[in-house]
């Protein structure tokens, strides 16, 4: 790791930054990191990014939830058969309810700890690559490469017109 | 950019935003130090919640018997304040997750807001059962444990439907809320300066977001996928509230009607709440250009919808209840009518059945006080139904020996009140200290910013 290093543009432009992007790509580099203020698509398809794995972490969970609702609730029916109202033991159609409510609990617990796990957050890291201006109106574009290849990637960014470019010796800090 | 056709401002929902940046400090700017009037409003808040405690803490000292609750009508205030925040808590959710679903742009401005009123009305709903409980101290025999013969709880049983159903929608509710605040959060930390209590908070809560394409693609992904789960989940909790009532052979519950009757009486009150904190929010806050008189507009034609779905649910009820022949179903209807509780049936009717009426009208729905005062009326009139489904029908059930009234009391006023007061001390804290309108996402629907004298795409 020690001997890649990094650049960081930060751009006041999308098309900017999704073409800088686009040739960064082009030229074979492949550790970039896009920042924007708001989910942007242009620059989503420009990283070219496929399905996310959360949904699986959505999937699992709700039918976790599913099964532990129908378990729990024909489990704690025939710990103690009680018969009451007339109803069978096992009054299923009530017990869709139940499960139908841990069903979503479970899927949404399961989706927030996915979401987390996938995001590489809660991060601790202080002295990390970012510029306050990307949660206000600022793209940015931060890229690391091995230390012979550095400058053509700056000189890429240059380009498209960035409104700062910042150098990253360590080239650690890649999110 | 710079000059827009009147066609061009037609089709955007925020024609008078020009750049992205500009969104972080019109927004940011509520959270700067209040003025007179925050402070006046919450001390009102803070001293409602006092009249809260002091009457819910006589009630634990003294007993129930401090309510008006006595049989016949064992549900009374209590219940019908239950059953009308979680009504309130629905429109939030049906705004940030079936509308997210949908792909309804003007719910941008809104939702922030009406997310955290979802949850401060579950927080405030959930306090019912409660106080209703009488013996508060025994709460904890709501969750499902097997008691000391090891018996577990009766899952046939809809009030036990009620207690997975309301914490899953308060659990829910509330991580969709945090969610969806954190690039909000971090753009917030970005703005505040350094070495400030709020600095540090919003670091903590904002947990190191970046705004990197790694986070946006799981974050929209999940955020999606929590939509599909919480659209379920917002029409199967009050279906579950209204079946407390319908799984009861009591003349005036027992319908089939009574999920969707509630579920859409739950957004109409919902709606009609989110028009009556953002009407002020957005005069105080200058928030004008992301609160449009469009967002209003289609906010009101909401409120039309489910007021005229809860319309034809009373007319289908009183017809239900003369078609079906059946004496007792006759009479509680009659009874809501015409009975000791006529008053309250009136209020009902004309504020949920006739008021809206006047949301036909695009001037009404375009003239910001007429809203603000409707949507008074409707929660005057929802609470009001919630309180005629309850009390005439548990006062006049089937033996006439058993009829009687029922009359609030002063601690049961009390609680009422000091309900309201809690939801508001718990709004006006949130208004201060996160953003209230979606960042992030106004900036969604804004045109991005593109290199100027290019020819590209419309951003959508």
């Amino acid at each position: 790791m020690s001997a890649r290093q990094g650049v960081l543009a930060s751009y006041d432009y999308v098309d900017a930054a999704v073409e800088a992007i686009e040739k960064l790509r082009g030229e074979g580099f492949e550790e970039i990191t896009a920042f924007s203020p708001f989910p942007e698509h242009h620059i989503e398809r420009a990283l070219g990014y496929g399905a996310s794995p959360v949904r699986l972490f959505t999937l699992v969970g709700g039918l976790t939830g599913a099964a532990t609702g129908f378990a729990f609730t024909v489990f704690t029916s025939l710990d103690w058969p009680l018969v009451t109202g007339g109803k069978p033991i096992l009054s299923m159609p009530a017990y869709v309810v139940i499960a139908f409510e841990m069903t979503i609990l479970f899927g949404v617990l399961a989706t927030v700890i996915g979401v987390f796990w996938n995001m590489r957050v809660p991060d601790p890291r202080r002295d990390i690559v970012y510029d306050p201006e990307f949660s206000a109106g600022r793209f940015g574009v931060y890229v690391t490469a091995p230390a012979d290849r550095v400058a053509s990637a700056r000189k890429i960014l240059e380009s498209s017109g960035p409104a700062r470019l910042e150098d990253d010796p360590t080239g650690e800090s890649h999110g | 950019m710079a000059t827009v056709t009147e066609r061009e401002r037609g089709a955007q929902t925020h024609p008078d935003i020009k750049t992205i940046g500009e969104v972080n400090s019109a927004v940011l700017r509520v959270l700067e130090p209040p003025k007179k009037l925050w402070w006046f409003l919450f001390g009102l808040a803070t001293a409602g919640v006092g009249l809260f405690a002091f009457s819910w803490g006589n009630q634990i000292i003294n007993g129930i018997g401090l309510s008006g609750l006595n049989g016949p009508v064992g549900w009374g205030v209590y219940i019908t304040t239950f059953v009308f925040w979680v009504g309130i808590a629905h429109s939030g959710t049906l705004i940030s997750a079936i509308l997210f679903l949908f792909r309804a742009k003007w719910r941008q401005s809104i939702y922030r807001a009406a997310e955290a009123m979802t949850v401060f009305a579950v927080m405030t709903a959930g306090l019912f059962p409660l106080i209703h409980l009488g013996r508060v101290w025994h709460a904890y025999w709501l969750f499902p444990y097997p008691n000391e013969r090891m018996l577990w709880p009766n899952f046939r049983s809809p009030l036990v439907w009620d207690v997975f159903a309301v914490t899953t929608y308060f659990t829910v509710s509330s991580l969709f809320f945090l969610l969806g605040l954190i690039p909000d959060i971090a753009a917030a930390r970005d703005a505040a300066k350094p070495g400030t209590i709020r600095k540090t908070l919003y670091t903590l809560v904002s947990f190191g977001w970046r705004g990197t394409d790694r986070q946006w693609h799981h974050f929209g992904k999940a955020y999606l996928y929590l939509a599909a789960l919480a659209t379920p989940l917002v029409l199967s909790v009050h279906s579950v509230v209204s079946w407390d009532f319908a799984m009861a052979i009591v003349p005036g519950w027992h319908a089939t009607i009574f999920a969707p009757y509630f579920v859409a009486g739950a957004i109409f009150s919902g709606v009609a709440m989110v028009i009556t904190i953002l009407v002020p929010m957005r005069k105080w806050f200058g928030l004008e250009k992301y609160l449009t008189t469009k967002h209003f507009d289609a906010m009101a034609k909401l409120c039309l919808l489910t007021g005229l779905i809860v319309f034809y649910a009373y007319l289908t009820e009183f017809f239900m209840a003369w078609y079906s022949g059946e004496a007792p179903e006759r009479q509680a209807f009659w009874n809501r009518l015409f009975g000791n509780y006529w008053w309250a049936t009136w209020i009902m009717l004309t504020c949920n059945g006739l008021v809206p009426i006047l949301l036909w009208f695009k001037r009404v729905r375009h003239s910001i006080p007429a809203l603000f005062t409707i949507s008074i009326l409707i929660n005057i009139g929802m609470w009001f139904e919630r309180f005629v489904i309850i009390v005439t029908s548990l006062s006049h059930e089937y033996m006439p020996f058993a009829w009687g009234t029922y009359r609030p009391s002063v601690t049961e006023m009390g609680i009422l009140v000091g309900s309201f007061s809690w939801f508001f001390f718990w709004f006006l804290l949130f208004v201060r200290l996160l953003p209230p309108v979606a960042i992030a996402e106004i900036k969604e629907v804004v045109p991005a910013p593109m290199r100027p004298g290019r020819r590209h795409e419309v951003h959508g």
